[in-house]
């Protein structure tokens, strides 16, 4: 049979390895809060003739007005024509909007300007989002471990597998951090309110995965009573194996690959956080949150620091 | 007849109810009074439109009357202005949000619900006017010119001390626009307002004024009787009661054909003429119609395209069981698209992709079911057996993941509800009416239409392997 926890400390380093350059890079530049947390102001605009104003003088109009801090991008509109403006700056009212759009008209001999997009969040409102967000993480991976601790009520040491679901959750959590992190720096991804949606989704989604693997241990401990928790864990993964790969890499996996690729530049950030998220928490049931019960079981930290004997 | 044949009966009925209703031109359902329209209600982000969110400063403090109050006398002046589907909604403790679809000009809007609604009581004289007239007043025009004290001569035609516009008399023009009305008193002079009933149970607004104002309204009731005293909210007539007798010690009584609920809106209005509150503008977003319109298109097409490759994957993989979880799908999306229609969830971007995850749950028990059924039949079961331990193993892996999922959804709801991020709640909607639906269909659909295969169209199904993929 399939010995998957045998190499468990191997799926132990392969996670540290996507999980940490990620993490690294957020250390060093700082979370890429969108404005949903941190407060601010996108303006997205199209110029249908196609002849987007250069950055710098987008930038000195806003210096004008007193804004510092402003971002210009061009982007590609639906029509594939790169006649979009995106701004971003700190929070501006309704009245600075109309105020810098007809500057813009006429300065920019651009009578056209279409307002594709407006975005502005207020420094207190988003404070309060953050505070809030933080708390819904943490009550949401509260109930969870709850839950699973009553569900698998009747086994020994039910509350372990609470504990490595919540182990199991937080690596998932930390994998789609990276993946911003990497996206930052590549894709200029930010964190805004629809990739919290999209971490709490991983989040459900993670639970849903490690309580398939469990249930079955749950299973098969009452059946086979006299096999070693090893044995016993590595049979029940190998048997829920097909039904992870089919779930999630053929049906869920196909669903947000669809939306990644045809679904539009609002929901591609969304969707490909969603495709890694789900597949890290795939991942991380059978190789994470399994194997950390078996080190658990075994109480494996105190031969970490000894050498080895048996590999 | 057995279960399965009841089941399918009552499948069939419930499906060709969510067909029916899922139907684009589907007209509704009107019996007397009761109506009801299916529509399929689309957010913001895929219609174009702007939300607003607006917000008390910390430092006030603020009741949720007083936020509701704010929020309902901010609709009515939106809708004042021709906005169609206006709605506010108050959101948590300080929040109101407003969404206009189809808007994209804020300034017009914004500038409106800003404005202070300024309450006016207002000298008509012998006319009443409907309610909803313009008018014109000259409270804040006189106000440097003559002396705030109410003018005692008021004639019936009421013309300012300084009207400019010599042809301004009720007798010449029917319209009132040109005429400027005399202001009695304002919301100022107003102490409280409050709803009872009178002798004979009808609903009167009970009106009590400060000492200022008690005085200046005496004066006026004493020498008006048998005239009009209009009640003005932002120049617009709201009603036009009659004085009956001298009012002397500060209090009115405005009866009119109440109902409950209109004698509760007049006050509301009354009382707080302008907001009850302060609302600073915290949040704005607007998205255009065209970026809009192209995120439906994609999201949809996105959809489509997802759909097929997963049943294409459950038909060739599972074969049998899988054609049937097919069919099972597709009953899943009638069902979830009808109610999204019934209750009505304003579908936005993210409540889509809510409802595409919540197809992945489904068909998630679907596979856990028939792997399980799999392996029984390997065990050497027979199919009977087979398919109802398939079933009764997988269940608690099912019931337990789900639950999870609806915990999830359930947070992510509260925390959209509270901050008027209503795509998060929009997603979290139909995450968990997904998962709710998918249970029973995993459940009841599937299995019905399993067994009503194997046992009724095929019969000889249990020796040929090849149909469950073996």
């Amino acid at each position: 049979m399939l010995d998957i926890l045998g190499k468990r400390y191997i799926f132990f380093a392969i996670s540290l390895l996507v999980i940490v350059p990620g993490l690294l890079i957020l250390a060093i530049n700082g979370l890429p809060l969108a404005i949903d947390f941190k407060g601010g102001s996108i303006l997205e605009l199209r110029f249908p003739s196609g002849n987007l104003p250069n950055t710098e003088s987008v930038v000195n109009l806003y210096t004008e007005l007193g804004f510092k801090e402003v971002q210009v991008q061009t982007a590609i509109s639906a029509n594939g024509q790169r006649d979009l403006l995106v701004i971003r700056s700190p929070f501006i009212d309704d009245e600075t909007k109309i105020k810098i759009v007809e500057t813009m008209r006429e300065r920019f001999n651009a009578p056209d300007i279409v307002v594709n997009r407006f975005d502005s969040v207020g420094p207190v409102i988003a404070q309060q989002v953050t505070e809030r967000a933080a708390l819904a993480v943490a009550v949401a991976a509260l109930a969870v471990v709850l839950y699973i601790t009553y569900a698998f009520r009747g086994i020994p040491h039910a509350f372990r597998y609470g504990v490595c679901a919540i182990i199991a959750m937080i690596h998932d959590i930390l994998v789609v951090f990276s993946l911003v992190g990497i996206g930052s720096i590549f894709f200029g991804w930010q964190m805004d309110s629809l990739f919290l949606t999209a971490l709490l989704t991983v989040v459900g989604f993670s639970t849903q995965d490690k309580i398939v693997v469990f249930d079955r241990i749950r299973e098969n401990s009452t059946i086979y009573r006299k096999l070693p928790f090893e044995k016993l864990a590595n049979h029940s993964i190998v048997q829920t194996l097909q039904r992870s790969i089919n779930t999630q890499l053929m049906t869920v996996e196909f669903m947000l690959l669809a939306l990644a690729l045809f679904g539009g530049v609002t929901l591609r950030e969304f969707a490909v956080i969603l495709l890694v998220g789900l597949f890290s928490g795939t991942y991380s049931s059978i190789f994470v949150a399994a194997p950390i019960l078996v080190v658990w079981e075994n109480q494996e930290w105190k031969t970490w620091f000894r050498r080895q004997a048996t590999a | 007849m057995e279960q399965r044949h009841v089941n399918l009966i009552l499948i069939a009925i419930l499906l060709i109810a969510a067909i029916w209703i899922d139907l684009p031109q589907n007209p509704g359902i009107k019996i007397g009074n009761f109506e009801k329209r299916f529509e399929t209600v689309l957010g913001l982000d895929l219609r174009g439109g702007m939300q607003v969110i607006l917000s008390v400063p910390p430092e006030v403090s603020v009741t949720q009357q007083n936020l509701q109050d704010a929020a309902i006398i901010l609709e009515n002046r939106s809708n004042a202005l021709g906005v169609s589907e206006v709605v506010f909604q108050t959101a948590g403790e300080r929040i109101i949000v407003g969404e206009f679809p189809g808007a994209t000009n804020a300034e017009d809007v914004i500038n409106k619900i800003r404005q202070v609604g300024q309450l006016e009581f207002v000298d008509f004289g012998d006319t009443p006017f409907p309610e909803g007239t313009v008018i014109e007043t000259d409270f804040g025009i006189t106000e440097s010119s003559t002396p705030e004290s109410p003018n005692p001569e008021s004639t019936p035609t009421a013309t300012s001390t300084e009207t400019s516009t010599p042809e301004a008399t009720p007798e010449a023009s029917p319209t009132p626009a040109p005429i400027r009305y005399h202001t009695v008193l304002t919301g100022r002079d107003l102490k409280s307002v409050g709803v009872s009933r009178d002798t004979l149970g009808r609903y009167v607004v009970d009106i009590e004024f400060t000492d200022e104002g008690a005085r200046i309204f005496k004066e006026w009731t004493t020498q008006n009787v048998g005239k009009y005293l209009g009640i003005v909210l932002d120049k617009r007539v709201i009603s036009s009661p009659v004085i009956r007798e001298p009012i002397t010690e500060g209090r009115a009584q405005i009866e009119g054909n109440f109902t409950s609920e209109s004698a509760n809106a007049l006050a509301v209005q009354l009382r707080y003429g302008a907001l009850p509150i302060p609302l600073n503008i915290e949040q704005i977003r607007v998205v255009g119609p065209t970026l809009g319109q192209d995120s439906l298109q994609k999201s949809l097409l996105a959809g489509v395209i997802g759909f097929i490759i997963v049943m294409l994957f459950m038909g060739i993989y599972y074969r049998l069981p899988g054609v049937v979880a097919n069919m099972a799908l597709l009953t899943y999306a009638a069902i979830t698209f009808a109610i999204f229609k019934t209750i009505p969830v304003t579908l936005t971007l993210p409540g889509i992709a809510g409802f595409l995850l919540s197809t992945g749950s489904a068909l998630d028990a679907n596979i856990l079911i028939f792997e399980r059924l799999k392996e029984e039949l390997r065990n050497g079961r027979n199919l009977r057996q087979a398919l109802d331990l398939g079933w009764k193993r997988a269940w608690s892996s099912i019931r337990d993941s789900n639950i999870s999922a609806l915990i999830t959804s359930a947070i992510l709801f509260w925390f959209g509800s509270t901050f008027g991020a209503s795509f998060v709640k929009g997603f979290a909607l139909t995450l968990a009416l997904g998962v709710m639906v998918s249970l029973f269909t995993a459940l009841v659909v599937t299995r019905a239409f399993l067994e009503t295969a194997v046992f009724d169209l095929f019969k000889d199904a249990d020796k040929k392997p090849g149909w469950f993929g073996l």
